[in-house]
């Protein structure tokens, strides 16, 4: 009977380091193996395992859950643990985080969460598991109406919500505006991800908190009659949609634009970049392009929580934003920090200083709406 | 069940015999499996109770309505799909000689190695605008935009309904088949001798009696389908599930999302009751023992070549074109894929699934052997309520262990402190065990209902001869039940074993830190449209299947009367 799967492999003997520091073998578990008739019995003694070899965890660590993909933010942790030799263990995950961190209590093992969306922080900060930081390094850093107010979260990168518009098929004064998007005009070529998923709630908050729910209800409902299809996919599904002519039109975050047009494992994604503009929205007289974040919190209670304000602090330093800016197309919230050649290519635009606290506030009333207007059913429903 | 009188008075002179009550330990472990599963759904029902929480009533007023009816013509359609192909296919193999009969017969389960989002990503992969078919289409028509030419929405209710058919049926196969197989030929005779037809024979003979076979595999397929999650969102089709994540994770609404599971595990046990009252009404009995080899009716050579092309089109599709399209891009991005500490998740993937299938046939086992031995109704019950984990999403199913077993962590973690002065941390929600503890919960409907059926074909006198004997229930078991329902308890092994290896939703959230399984890692790659480069990931889920697949349809064949075991009756 093979049991050693079971032996538990939680943080204090299970030490997984970040990939570029430990080699390949991450993820496994180094236990011994065990063979026994008796599963309570085997079980009772896999249980007492972790509890004996606690002890050596004198090595500086942070644990780290993190929404954002591997790749992404491996290389800036291997450059973290470089710099000042903390460990930093990752899960990278999405669903249910808050309920795990919930349910492990005192126990839980995580220090920091890395995240993209001000929604999941907005969540994390509801349910009570953000602790606030003080810190006169990310205040020097991120600018005010990107962190919350009492330091329980801080955004790291911004990624601005604009419109991606076919070349050919869309005038230049055709779209200006985020009202446009309803506009009779662009019956039949609109196409949208979920208008569940965190990037369009956030984006429609916005909208709420800037025009109020009456004025967001009929536009969401213009925007749902100009759809050409049900909505569906990822950002980059809805270039593709363009691309291939099913629409005119989509909301997208900007860093998908560099993401296609430097593909070439899959050339045929700079055919979908080639074929779409990218338009910034709501630039003269508006309130300005609306933008969303990728940040981080420390947790409430967090064992190690010096090296996580360290982290978090590092992230967003020089180094940290210069390798976000150039590795994913974000934008570094640091002021002064160069951005990517590719990305300063679609051209300057006026952010929303709008807080995202604020806008986050809006988030229930945002994804009611879509629920209230159907706006998943698409252009039939 | 009623109890034969003969096995009455041997059991009680047994029980007089015996050293000491030990049946009380048997029932107490079985007491405590089962409270071990419905420990998620306590957790749920106990969520569902916030009374500050107002979703319910926005959800009622808006998208629920959808919701419901989505979910009922997905149940409606994969039902309908998952009978039609599995009843038949399973008829025709085993009563007609065709060509490729013989490796159509096992090659009709592999779709089962197949998980619904892989076939999903593949499907899409194929039939969308830039796919395969259209391109070729827009080749050989000359047309140029997605406005020149009609083609049917893969990512639909439709295109899900298909796609979680093609997987599923083999459930409805598998069970179907084994009804045929036991099934004297003698009534089919009888039935041609009365003037039916072969196809009215099928209807008015062979499928009301195989019904409680084909009702037990509809029931998992459907079950299945409930919990579907990967599938469904991939295709935006807004089910019950769906619904239930978006509740939870983008209206942080844990209230809300157990209010909705609630209403699904409601609405699953009703599914099961009627599953079991279909299953009493439809027992018909076979009026003789005398059992023959069956018929292999020969079939001219127009009807072979049909029944050859029905038996192979669920095959081709549900598995020879997925496992080909991934086969291709694993050659052609096999770098990219072994790049990703490909071993490193197979290992992790093969370990949690051969622990989850030996515990769960384990657990299972004491289950149904607990039921053998105190066949009294509540303990019949309390078995039945530790297999609903099936039937519930497997992203609730975890929140739900994930707070008893956060709760039980912190409490063991408190005592050891105070009495040993140091730490355990997180034993159970913090580690791989509680994982397999999890798919236990999950799966025990396959463990327990494989050996409970394993163990209704043991006859009681043999029981009672043991224990009259002298050997107590423990040894009972070890010497006479596991040699003779040795090929029950491969199934269950195996069938666990394949649903850990596919088991998706409840391994995202129930993992360790910095711990991927190949399901986890595909299910990441593709979802973010980068199907190439997990594909050798994905081809190895379906391969890990395939084996398992192939051993179980030499069970059931070996099964047939006079083949393998006999019946007990």
């Amino acid at each position: 009977m093979m049991i050693d799967t079971l032996v538990p492999s939680g943080f204090p003997h299970g030490r997984v380091r970040t990939r570029a520091a430990a080699g390949s073998r991450a993820g496994q578990i180094p236990v011994p193996r065990l063979r026994g008739k008796l599963l309570p019995a085997a079980l009772a003694l896999a249980a007492l395992l972790p509890a004996l070899s606690t002890a050596p965890a004198a090595a500086a660590e942070v644990n780290l859950y993190s929404y954002r993909q591997p790749f992404l933010i491996e290389p800036i942790l291997a450059k973290f643990t470089e710099e000042t030799g903390v460990e930093v263990n990752v899960v990278f995950a999405k669903k249910g985080m808050i309920d795990k961190i919930r349910a492990a209590g005192d126990n839980n093992p995580a220090d920091a969460v890395l995240t993209v969306d001000v929604g999941r922080l907005d969540g994390l900060e509801k349910a009570g598991l953000l602790e606030p930081v003080q810190s006169s390094v990310l205040e020097a850093n991120v600018p005010a109406h990107l962190r919350h107010p009492a330091g329980l979260w801080f955004g790291l990168t911004t990624r601005a919500r604009v419109v991606y518009a076919h070349r050919d098929r869309v005038a230049s004064d055709e779209i200006r505006n985020t009202a446009d998007l309803a506009h009779p005009r662009f019956r039949g070529r609109v196409c949208s991800r979920s208008g569940k998923h965190g990037y369009n709630v956030a984006f429609f908050a916005a909208f709420i908190a800037h025009h109020g729910e009456a004025a967001a209800e009929e536009w969401l409902r213009g925007v749902k009659a100009n759809l050409a299809r049900k909505p569906q996919g990822n950002d980059r599904a809805q270039a593709k949609a363009i691309y291939e002519g099913v629409c005119d039109v989509a909301l997208a975050n900007t860093y998908y634009m560099g993401k296609m047009a430097t593909n070439e494992e899959k050339p045929e994604q700079q055919d979908w970049a080639k074929a779409v503009r990218v338009r910034f929205l709501d630039q003269e007289g508006g309130p300005g392009q609306h933008v969303n974040i990728s940040g981080a919190g420390v947790i409430e209670g967090a064992k190690n929580r010096g090296e996580a304000v360290r982290l978090v602090e590092f992230l967003s330093g020089d180094v940290a934003q210069a390798m976000y800016a150039s590795s994913n197309f974000e934008y570094p919230v640091k002021p002064g920090v160069a951005v990517d050649p590719f990305v300063e290519s679609l051209g300057r635009f006026r952010a929303d200083t709008l807080s995202l606290s604020e806008i986050a506030r809006h988030r229930k009333a945002a994804s009611r709406l879509v629920d209230r207007v159907r706006f998943d059913e698409g252009p039939e429903g | 069940m009623r109890v034969p009188a003969s096995r009455v008075t041997t059991l009680a002179a047994a029980l007089r015999t015996a050293p000491r009550p030990s049946i009380d330990g048997w029932t107490a472990a079985a007491t405590a499996i089962a409270v071990l599963v419905a420990l998620p759904l306590a957790t749920i029902v106990y969520r569902a109770f916030d009374p500050a929480d107002d979703t319910w009533s926005h959800l009622a007023a808006t998208v629920l309505p959808i919701y419901v009816s989505n979910t009922l013509w997905l149940l409606l359609g994969v039902g309908i799909g998952v009978v039609v192909i599995g009843a038949s296919t399973a008829w025709l193999v085993t009563m007609y000689r065709f060509p490729g009969r013989r490796i159509l017969s096992w090659a009709l389960l592999l779709p089962l190695a197949v998980p619904g989002y892989v076939l999903a990503f593949v499907v899409t992969d194929q039939l969308e605008y830039a796919g395969a078919v259209q391109g070729a289409l827009r080749e050989a028509f000359g047309w140029t935009s997605p406005r020149d030419y009609w083609f049917p929405e893969i990512r639909s209710l439709g295109g899900a309904i298909v796609v979680l058919s093609l997987v599923l049926y083999p459930y409805v196969y598998l069970l179907a088949r084994a009804a045929f197989v036991e099934q004297c030929f003698c009534v089919f005779e009888a039935s041609r001798t009365l003037g039916r037809g072969p196809v009215r024979t099928f209807f008015r003979v062979a499928l009301p009696m195989a019904r409680p076979g084909i009702a037990v595999g509809a029931a998992l397929a459907l079950m299945e389908t409930l919990n579907e999650f990967g599938t469904v969102d991939f295709f935006a089709v807004p089910t019950f599930t769906a619904g239930i994540f978006d509740v939870w994770l983008n209206m942080d609404s844990p209230a809300g999302a157990s209010q909705l599971a609630v209403a699904l595990v409601a609405f699953t046990l009703a599914l099961l009751a009627v599953e079991r009252r279909a299953r009493r009404r439809g027992r018909v009995h076979a009026t003789t023992t005398r059992v023959r080899g069956l018929p292999d009716h020969p079939l001219s050579r127009g009807a072979g070549a049909a029944a050859f092309a029905w038996c192979a089109l669920p095959v081709l599709l549900g598995f020879v074109l997925p496992a080909g399209v991934l086969a291709g891009y694993a050659i052609e991005f096999h770098e990219a894929a072994l790049g990703r500490e490909y071993l490193a998740f197979a290992a992790n993937s093969l370990r949690l699934a051969a622990a989850a299938a030996v515990l769960t046939a384990a657990l299972g086992l004491v289950l149904a052997y607990g039921v053998r031995l105190s066949p009294r109704p509540g303990m019949r019950g309390m078995a039945e309520a530790a297999t609903v984990g099936y039937a519930v999403p497997g992203a609730v199913l975890a929140v739900g262990l994930l707070y008893p077993f956060g709760a039980l962590d912190n409490a063991v973690d408190a005592a050891s402190r105070t009495l040993f002065g140091f730490s355990t941390g997180l034993l159970l929600s913090g580690t791989a065990a509680g994982l397999v503890l999890g798919y236990s919960a999950r799966f025990m409907s396959l463990g327990y209902r494989t050996l409970d059926a394993g163990l209704e074909r043991v006859t009681p006198s043999l029981d009672g001869a043991s224990r009259t004997l002298g050997s107590g229930p423990g040894a009972t078991l070890r010497r006479i039940h596991l040699p003779l329902i040795r090929p029950s308890l491969l199934v269950a092994v195996l069938l666990v074993f394949v649903d850990t290896m596919k088991e998706l939703p409840l391994t995202l959230l129930m993992r360790p830190f910095d711990f991927e399984t190949l399901a986890t890692f595909v299910y990441q790659l593709a979802s973010d449209e980068l199907l190439e480069e997990c594909a050798l990931g994905a081809l190895t889920i379906v391969a890990a299947g395939v084996l398992p697949v192939a051993l179980l349809s030499r069970t059931i064949t070996r099964s047939r009367p006079g083949h393998g075991p006999r019946r007990g009756r």
